[in-house]
């Protein structure tokens, strides 16, 4: 009963009031009274989170199961950023108030914290996005190969693109007058209306199922008819 | 006299020069030095209610003659801003006071005296909000995130010219700003919403009463018992990863939705189930979900919590640990199932490598060609959130598909009309057809 009916029931409230708070002004603050409930949950699910990250890299480690080391470097990295952002250690010195021990600038290049954020994280971030144009690569050379109507559509859509977005277009096809007839035919005309068009229309399309799997989906967790991600009585 | 004329003393020098000085200040600008002089003031300055909103808007409405000049807007204190502005001026009197050697009854005194000269002082009782560019004719501004005001606020507006200002025009009485019963402008959207709601609700009743709808075969949903068998033979694990972002995001919610019948076909097949989560909240609203579906197939001690975990909340860290867990363990099929962004291609790249069987569902248009172009199926847009209802296999969810569909049906059908007048109105602006679409896009807007 408890475990099913009582986040049922409260599924349904959050859903009504969020919906009514949106058309209504009057309930305005009913939504953010919500909205607060629920930071205020992933606030507390967040130490759960930090948790577990500590328990499964502390059990992996004390098993010695495959891959130990990258488990410890994971810990290390959590403890030590934790500690030096919490409490602050070498924090950059108030100018207002340089007496103060805890009011000092933690997120400075010259305290660890910042130090770590700026030479560490981020240069980390970036390299694994920088790896995005080999995979885009690979994935276009995959979904390229012409071996039937629809790819090579796609691919002949692709080489139009490509060409018109690049200076191709204006060496290929500059010679066509831009106020003649067959203006349509210079590549980075054709990309534009391509993109323009086509791809447009085809992502309204797209984007209006979408509002409306949004739409169906929200009614049948608020009304209770999906309630797969519940545990049975 | 005429030697004077010729050979002018000190004295008539001085008064020709006076002259010449008192004509150059008077026509000034006839040497192309401009002359400032104050605008005229604004006329028939109103303040009305912004109708359709939060209560939290008032229109300004003007008359200007001249187009040259700019309207400084002002309004009253709101109540917060008021007692805000009375601690201060409490607080600076008696800091002051105190570092002058006075006692703490004269510190008081002395923010008392403050707080009267700030309350008999009328032009601190203003704030200003904004400029307005002067145009000639009638003017209007609209005053928004007004503070709380319990007796409403008076505007005043003044008009200004390279710094010369002009009269100001003040509104007669106090304006409130009073909240409507519903958003006008959200209330088209109101009426689709309701009218949809409508429309599932009655194919979910019909669906449950025996009219069962008929589905068409989505080749991606017909897949996931393939995909998990494959991984239950090989001995190896699935991975599902369900998106970036936390519960607050409705396609996290569809991921765990469909997680939930993943995690029965593990359950059942006693394949191993990992998911790795970006967001605490989706760990623990992740485990409860397999745990509820291990209860579902009467295989509760099958279910391992240490199997669904949080890594971190930063994209690409997560990028590293899914990638890197992806090409140490290769898992045998690969689900991406929620809100992706940059990270899709990065995960579907690495997952086709090891040659996983993939299946992606997001509706992040810009992300769906990446799940296209490397996954085996891709759910697009509204069959990832059809997904649960679709494996169910329940009436009433597949009921409410039927709805969503109705739907869809009748926004194309509104398009179709709109595209046909818009098309009438090109050929005839004047006509019904253009007023018909102009109308439809501001009801649609």
């Amino acid at each position: 009963m408890l475990k099913r009916t009582v986040p049922l029931f409260i599924t349904g409230i959050a859903g009504a009031i969020l919906i009514v708070a949106y058309f209504s002004p009057a309930t305005t603050n009913w939504g953010e009274v919500v909205t607060d409930w629920m930071n205020t949950l992933a606030a507390v699910a967040f130490i759960l989170g930090g948790g577990n990250l500590l328990f499964v890299n502390l059990e992996k480690i004390s098993s010695k199961r495959p891959g130990w080391a990258y488990a410890l470097v994971t810990l290390l990295a959590f403890v030590l950023t934790l500690a030096f952002g919490v409490l602050k250690i070498g924090a950059v010195p108030n100018a207002q108030f340089p007496a103060t021990p805890w009011a000092g600038d933690y997120e400075s290049v010259r305290a660890p914290f910042g130090w770590v954020y700026e030479y560490v994280l981020s240069p980390l971030t970036a390299t694994m996005f920088a790896m995005l144009a080999f995979y885009v690569a690979s994935a276009a050379f995959r979904a390229f190969r012409a071996k039937n109507i629809e790819a090579i559509l796609l691919l002949g859509t692709a080489f139009v693109i490509l060409l018109g977005r690049t200076a191709a277009a204006a060496i290929l096809t500059g010679w066509i007058p831009v106020d003649g007839p067959f203006a349509f035919l210079r590549l980075d005309t054709l990309a534009v209306n391509i993109m323009q068009y086509v791809s447009t229309a085809g992502t309204r399309a797209i984007m209006m199922g979408i509002a409306l799997g949004i739409a169906a989906t929200s009614l049948r967790l608020i009304l209770g008819i999906d309630r797969s991600y519940l545990v049975s009585d | 006299m005429r030697k004077m004329l010729e050979q002018p003393n000190l004295i008539t020098r001085s008064m020709i020069a006076a002259g010449l000085l008192s004509l150059f200040a008077v026509h000034g600008d006839c040497f192309g030095q401009a002359t400032a002089t104050a605008p005229a003031a604004v006329s028939a300055f109103i303040a009305t209610d912004k109708p359709g909103d939060d209560g939290r808007a008032i229109l300004l409405h003007w008359e200007q003659s001249e187009a040259t000049a700019q309207v400084l807007l002002s309004r009253s204190l709101g109540d917060d801003e008021r007692s805000a502005l009375v601690r201060d001026q409490r607080i600076a009197a008696a800091t002051k006071a105190i570092a002058a050697g006075a006692t703490q009854a004269d510190a008081v005194k002395a923010a008392d005296e403050a707080e009267r000269v700030f309350a008999n002082d009328t032009e601190l009782q203003w704030t200003f909000i904004g400029i307005a560019a002067s145009a000639e004719g009638a003017e209007g501004f609209e005053v928004s995130d007004l503070p709380r005001a319990e007796k409403g606020f008076r505007f005043r507006a003044q008009s200004t010219r390279d710094g010369v200002r002009g009269v100001a025009a003040e509104t007669t009485e106090p304006v409130e700003a009073v909240s409507a019963a519903f958003f006008a402008a959200r209330f088209p959207l109101m009426i689709a919403l309701s009218l949809l709601i409508a429309v599932i609700g009655r194919c979910v009743w019909t669906a449950v009463h025996g009219k069962i709808p008929e589905l068409r075969k989505i080749a991606a949903l017909d897949a996931f018992d393939e995909a998990v068998g494959r991984a239950t033979e090989m001995g190896r694990s699935v991975l599902f990863v369900p998106g970036i972002q936390d519960m607050t995001d409705i396609q996290t919610v569809a991921g765990l939705t469909v997680l939930s019948r993943v995690a029965r076909t593990t359950a059942e097949y006693d394949a191993t189930l990992e998911v790795p989560t970006t967001r605490s909240l989706v760990m623990t609203a992740a485990r409860e979900t397999v745990q509820a579906a291990h209860f579902a197939v009467h295989r509760p001690e099958s279910y391992r919590a240490d199997l669904i975990n949080y890594i971190t909340d930063e994209q690409f860290g997560y990028v590293a640990y899914v990638a890197g867990k992806m090409v140490r363990e290769k898992p045998a099929t690969c689900f991406y199932m929620g809100a992706f962004y940059a990270e899709s291609l990065l995960f579907a790249e690495t997952g086709n490598s090891i040659g996983a069987i993939q299946i992606g569902g997001t509706a992040e248009p810009s992300q769906l060609p990446f799940f296209v172009a490397a996954c085996d199926y891709t759910l697009i847009g509204e069959e990832f959130f059809a997904a649960s209802a679709y494996l169910s296999g329940e009436p009433a969810q597949l009921g409410s598909i039927r709805g969503q569909d109705i739907g869809k049906l009748i926004a194309a059908g509104i398009i179709i009309v709109g595209t046909a007048l818009a098309t009438i109105g090109a050929f005839a602006p004047e006509g019904s057809a253009a007023a018909a679409a102009s109308w439809l896009v501001d009801v649609l807007g």
